[in-house]
């Protein structure tokens, strides 16, 4: 790739190549970059990979300790459950649900929020005094409040979870593009666009969305790990995904009496949220910085 | 100045009678009758579930109900608790000052440990210090506080036995409420073994709570600082020769503390949210927990004006530091 030679030495690099330049330079968002692969290839992978079905019950090792414990055995590494199920396949299919989790939380907030950003920013006026209002009011609770309140409203459940936890997320979005739009929409190639006879969607869409994209790539990238630890916070509190589902926050409510006779079966799935929720936070730091172009020498 | 605090609070009169409806909305859309889920199983007849349903309004059109509220609302009624049948504000105020003690006690812990370490690791820029602190607070940003919690008490109350497991005093203390918060009316009573108690109990739910303020305020603090060592006037004062400590202290501080003073204020959100974790991992008999218990019971009057008052502390608060924000530095104050 380096080895390439250059036909005109002044060209400037490709904005894409310049970001991952800067990208690289940081060590942390690397690392989190690698572990999130990892994470996904494991979750896509989860049937393949994992060695024990995640709900079947090994009624003859019933919270067995990891390999590494003297009574521990290479047939359940991570030890088992209170049921008998094997920790290390439940967490492999809970990393599948949770990365789930974050993508369909991230894709349903950015869409309306992007939505209604746009449509403020775009329109202003009244419309944006009424969206901008409404975001301010859902912005008021304290968001695993507001999360706990829908989830609750909306029944218990990993879907209903995901929704409640989406809604919260939403104002963030919102707020994010309309400010984007505000300050791109009074520039010279905007107004160059609508002289040129764009129409309302166009000017949107195509002209003015992808200069706003660089804040929304860093937010959505934070946006999975709020969604990841919020869901697992609701789990957690029972009112997310219900047992035996392994999701991460309801495995760890479902074994909380087992703490004291049995430390990993609280230990690993918080270890768990917590290396893919901090190596998430690292991605979008990295991001934020090789994609600020005022921090950039 | 009067006319920046006043329009400042005027903004706030859509806001709340917004999330107020908001409430309202949200809790009519819960499936099921309010009075069936009273009545339970046992089930009613018709003339009976009428009578009710007239006499708590329901029958009432929407917007009919909304007003009645609203003016309930504004009179200090928050409607009564299905399940032990006492005003719903009664109750919140009685839980609540359990609530501001853990999250004021988490705030200052965060404070204290995160302003030193922010400071300097900006002073050390680069330095192991300084990656450290940038590490640690990243991963205390990302902590699922439920699970930490666990540990702590994993550790600390079980395998040491340095503290207690849950609740805010022990069973061997009893202390007649006169504030609500432990640690001032075991004082008042001169109960030092109490007081002490209350602080055992307090440590591991501060710590928890304080976490993610503690990262948050630590970056910040961070990144302030940063920002103001680079000005020129802190040049000058170095030139000036004076010492390293007096520029840092004195000229750097002062104007770095200004957005970390407003990102403490907007943590009380954080806090609030957090608490509800917290106070459930530790038996904390906070305002929390009341509202998760407010949920399985389906108390949703409780649920409902719980919601409401924590929405206003939170939007009191921030006004606040919106206000303090406007005193300390005036190129706010008169820019609108």
């Amino acid at each position: 790739m380096t080895t390439d030679v250059q036909p005109v030495a002044s060209r400037p690099p490709h904005p894409l190549a310049e970001t991952w330049y800067h990208f690289r330079q940081n060590h942390g968002a690397v690392l989190g970059l690698v572990v999130i692969t990892a994470i996904t290839i494991v979750a896509i992978l989860a049937d393949v990979i994992a060695p024990h079905s995640p709900i079947a019950q090994y009624r003859d090792s019933i919270l067995a300790p990891p390999v590494w414990h003297d009574a521990g055995s290479w047939r359940f590494i991570l030890g088992t459950d209170d049921i008998g199920r094997d920790m290390l396949s439940r967490l492999i299919h809970g990393a599948r649900l949770s990365m789930m989790i974050g993508v369909i939380v991230v894709t349903l907030s950015l869409a309306v929020g992007l939505g209604l950003g746009m449509v403020a920013g775009f329109f202003g006026g009244i419309t944006d005094v009424l969206v901008m209002r409404f975001m301010d009011i859902l912005l008021s609770l304290p968001s695993l409040l507001l999360a706990v309140v829908v989830a609750a409203i909306l029944g218990p459940g990993l879907f209903n979870a995901m929704l409640a936890v989406s809604v919260v997320v939403v104002p963030h979005y919102a707020r994010l593009t309309r400010a984007a739009v505000m300050a791109e929409m009074s520039k010279d190639y905007v107004i160059a666009s609508r002289v040129a006879g764009a129409g309302p969607l166009r000017l949107m869409l195509v002209v003015v969305l992808p200069n706003c994209a660089a804040p929304l790539i860093v937010q959505a990238t934070l946006g999975f790990s709020t969604a990841i630890l919020d869901a697992a916070a609701l789990g957690f509190l029972g009112l997310g995904a219900q047992p035996p589902t392994p999701e991460w926050g309801t495995m760890l409510a479902s074994s909380l009496q087992f703490l004291q006779r049995a430390p990993w079966v609280v230990t690993w799935p918080g270890v768990a949220i917590l290396v893919t929720v901090l190596a998430f936070n690292l991605l979008g730091d990295g991001l934020r910085d090789a994609l600020d172009p005022k921090l950039k020498r | 100045m009067l006319r920046f605090i006043l329009t400042r609070a005027s903004l706030l009169i859509p806001t709340f009678l917004g999330v107020t409806l908001l409430t309202f909305l949200l809790i009519r859309l819960v499936p099921g009758d309010p009075i069936e889920v009273r009545v339970g199983e046992r089930g009613i007849s018709p003339e009976r579930l009428a009578q009710f349903r007239h006499e708590l309004g329901l029958d009432q059109p929407l917007w009919k109900q909304f007003l009645d509220y609203i003016g309930g609302v504004l009179s200090g009624d928050l409607g009564t608790s299905l399940v032990t049948h006492n005003p719903v504000l009664q109750e919140f105020l009685t839980l609540f000052p359990a609530t501001i003690e853990l999250a004021f006690m988490a705030m200052l812990f965060a404070s204290v440990v995160g302003l030193p370490a922010g400071i300097v690791a900006a002073v050390k820029r680069g330095s192991w210090f300084d990656h450290g602190v940038m590490g640690l607070s990243l991963t205390g940003y990302s902590m699922p506080i439920f699970w930490w919690g666990l540990l702590l008490i994993l550790l600390f109350s079980v395998n040491l036995g340095w503290t207690p497991v849950s609740g805010r005093l022990d069973l061997l203390y009893y202390v007649e409420p006169v504030t609500g918060f432990m640690l001032i009316d075991t004082l008042l009573v001169g109960e030092y073994g109490a007081f002490w108690s209350a602080l055992e109990h307090l440590i591991l739910p501060t710590v928890v709570l304080g976490t993610i303020p503690l990262a948050v305020v630590a970056r910040m603090t961070r990144s302030a600082m940063l920002e103001v060592l680079g000005e020129d006037y802190i040049r000058t004062a170095r030139a000036k020769g004076l010492n390293s400590r007096r520029v840092v202290g004195l000229h750097a501080l002062r104007n770095a503390l200004i957005p970390v003073v407003t990102v403490i204020g907007l943590q009380v959100g954080t806090l609030l949210g957090g608490a509800i974790l917290t106070e459930t991992i530790f038996s904390w008999p906070g305002v929390g927990k009341w509202l998760i218990e407010s949920i399985n019971r389906r108390d949703y009057p409780a649920l409902q004006g719980g919601v409401l008052l924590i929405a206003s502390t939170v939007m009191a608060v921030n006004l606040l530091v919106d206000l303090l924000y406007g005193v300390l530095n005036p190129r706010i104050r008169h820019a609108r």
